[in-house]
């Protein structure tokens, strides 16, 4: 008997993603995964999955489920997402712990914020790899569920019948300060630009664009100048380049984005900085800064040591009495330890 | 800049594109020489991948150079650039030469008496004009298995259509500037459609998933309506290797 989520309410462009499918851009294949890769592999570690399996991607706007079959281990994460079971259910599960369903339970993802928020299942889905992976490229229907979004009546098979973990788990939920900036190293067309074009990029707080989408971001703001022609010869596009067309309001490439492009761009955001940027929403505001390469291996390594910290973090879920209870006794073990070192 | 010159003290370029990648630039324009260093690069690059490169992705002129952050410092990228320098050259590549069926009856060729009237030209002549060409492929982008191939004869160089399409049917081959090529899925697409192939451009399931690579060459070969049918009907038609075998 499968298990499997049935869809009763689509949200809005909710897809499938892992950590991408790159090896395919020389043929002209995005690579497509997360917007933010750093709550997609908590979402998949709080149910014991390794960190790149498939979740569903949601914004805006959640889905809702029936589950269908056996019980689900599921979890959520993301800034303002929560799980609200539905009539003749009930009860609120917050992001950052995990929770076991069960059949029959009916359940709608309730998303606060705009910014992308992750749905894992214990196992993974049961969705075939398209060229290595499972995420989705609606704009050419490859992978996913049916190289698409989801929509009312769709039936997701999951790839266990049931949990291999029949327990639930959180970790604290992550604070994310917003950043001061967007770091960026500049190039590779950072020369066709002039120098007040170039002061603009680096001072200006842009703004993210309704337009965007899983390509880019588009900015709004004063636009950057170039010297010159806005036209060039094609050239292959990084992922977090920062591309600057004719309106001179840049576009940050991002995990959908056409793998190549004659726009010039004035400067690419270095990787410790994409997750930050996928996670951020419509009408959020940015400035960026200019760093060196080693500035940006140092922040990778931060930032892949705070992932790391977070993911030993995970411990059994305890209710919030027990909880309390707990953090008391740990904060006397503490500070006894402390005073008698001092 | 004079397109028989070796590669010289200019050329490489090597353009920062983040942490995470290397643009390698190779000229400053759209030439079968350069595209040709720039596919030979790639092609060696794959074979015998550098320490810590994880893909590469030729353009017209370049080459985007896309390594793993965390394997790669600063003397590696240099090692790689020298390397780089040292695999520049010019011996012939070796390539594949396809024959695709094309009808370029204005069913499908939608914009084929627009295309004819803009070049002074009947359909008659178009057709021949266009499928005289042996074209080469440049590079892949865009879309998945979507080909930039070059070069059009002179009389039908056209800018792109002042209004593009928001939908260009599967398999349609379209021509603007200098520049041709074949829309793998239907597509938003700007370009003149002077006709269509019953070819598949892609298809995940493949083991090559793109049906031509950057320094495939491909001869445009005119089918009539009715064999376009029959050929669609049994599946989409194989393309013609002209070495004589058949893919």
């Amino acid at each position: 008997m499968t298990t499997a989520l049935a869809v009763t309410a689509p949200g809005l462009g909710v897809t499938v993603q892992d950590l991408g499918r790159p090896g395919y851009q020389a043929i002209g294949v995005p690579t497509s995964g997360a917007l933010d890769p750093v709550m997609l592999r908590i979402a998949n570690w709080l149910v014991g999955n390794a960190g790149g399996e498939g979740a569903l991607e949601m914004r805006f706007s959640g889905p809702a489920f029936e589950l269908l079959g056996g019980t689900a281990h599921l979890a959520v994460a993301g800034a303002g997402v929560e799980i609200e079971l539905m009539p003749p259910f009930d009860g609120r599960y917050p992001a950052y712990r995990s929770v076991l369903m069960q059949p029959g339970q009916r359940f709608r993802v309730i998303l606060k914020e705009g910014g992308p928020c992750y749905l894992a299942v214990d196992g993974g889905f049961a969705i075939p790899p398209v060229l290595g992976s499972v995420s989705t490229l609606a704009m050419s229907g490859l992978g996913g569920f049916q190289g698409r979004a989801l929509q009312t009546g769709d039936v997701l098979p999951l790839r266990l019948a049931r949990p291999a973990l029949e327990a639930e788990y959180a970790l604290r939920p992550p604070k994310f300060a917003p950043a001061p900036a967007i770091r960026v190293i500049m190039g590779p067309q950072n020369t066709h630009f002039t120098q007040v074009g170039l002061n603009t990029f680096l001072s200006e707080r842009f703004t993210i664009s309704h337009l965007s989408d899983r390509m880019g971001l588009r900015l709004e703001g004063t636009p950057v100048e170039h010297a010159g022609s806005f036209d060039l010869i094609s050239d292959g596009n990084a992922h977090g380049a920062i591309q600057v067309p004719g309106s001179g309001h840049p576009i940050v490439l991002m995990a959908d984005r056409g793998t190549t492009g004659g726009y010039p761009k004035i400067a690419t955001v270095i990787s410790a900085d994409l997750p930050l940027l996928g996670r951020l929403p419509p009408g959020a505001e940015l400035r960026f800064k200019a760093v060196t390469h080693s500035e940006a291996i140092e922040a990778l390594r931060t930032q892949d040591a705070m992932l790391a910290s977070l993911k030993t973090s995970i411990t059994r879920y305890r209710d919030p009495g027990e909880e309390l209870a707990r953090a008391l006794l740990e904060e006397n073990i503490i500070s006894g330890v402390a005073d008698a070192q001092a | 800049m004079n397109r028989s010159d070796p590669p010289s003290a200019v050329w490489p370029r090597f353009l920062p594109s983040g942490d995470a990648a290397l643009t390698v630039e190779l000229g400053d324009e759209v030439d079968r020489q350069i595209s040709t260093r720039v596919v030979r690069l790639h092609r060696h690059l794959r074979a015998h991948p550098l320490p810590g490169v994880v893909e590469t992705l030729p353009t017209f002129r370049s080459l985007l150079v896309r390594f793993d952050p965390r394997e790669t410092d600063a003397a590696a990228l240099q090692a790689a650039r020298t390397a780089i320098i040292g695999e520049m050259s010019d011996e012939p590549l070796p390539s594949r030469r396809w024959g695709i069926p094309v009808c370029y009856d204005p069913e499908f060729g939608l914009d084929i008496h627009e295309v004819a009237s803009l070049a002074g030209m009947t359909l008659h002549q178009v057709v021949e004009c266009q499928a005289s060409a042996i074209y080469y492929v440049y590079m892949l982008g865009f879309l998945p298995g979507y080909a930039y191939l070059g070069d059009t004869p002179e009389p039908l160089r056209l800018p792109r259509r002042r209004n593009p399409r928001t939908r260009v049917p599967t398999g349609s081959l379209a021509i603007a500037t200098a520049v041709a090529s074949v829309y793998p899925f239907e597509s938003p697409g700007g370009w003149h459609i002077i006709g269509r192939t019953p070819v598949s451009f892609f298809d995940a399931a493949a083991d090559e998933p793109a049906l031509l690579a950057p320094g495939d060459e491909i001869r445009f070969e005119p089918i009539p309506l009715e064999q376009y049918e029959a050929r669609h009907k049994a599946g989409g038609a194989r393309p013609r290797l002209c070495d004589g075998a058949s893919a």
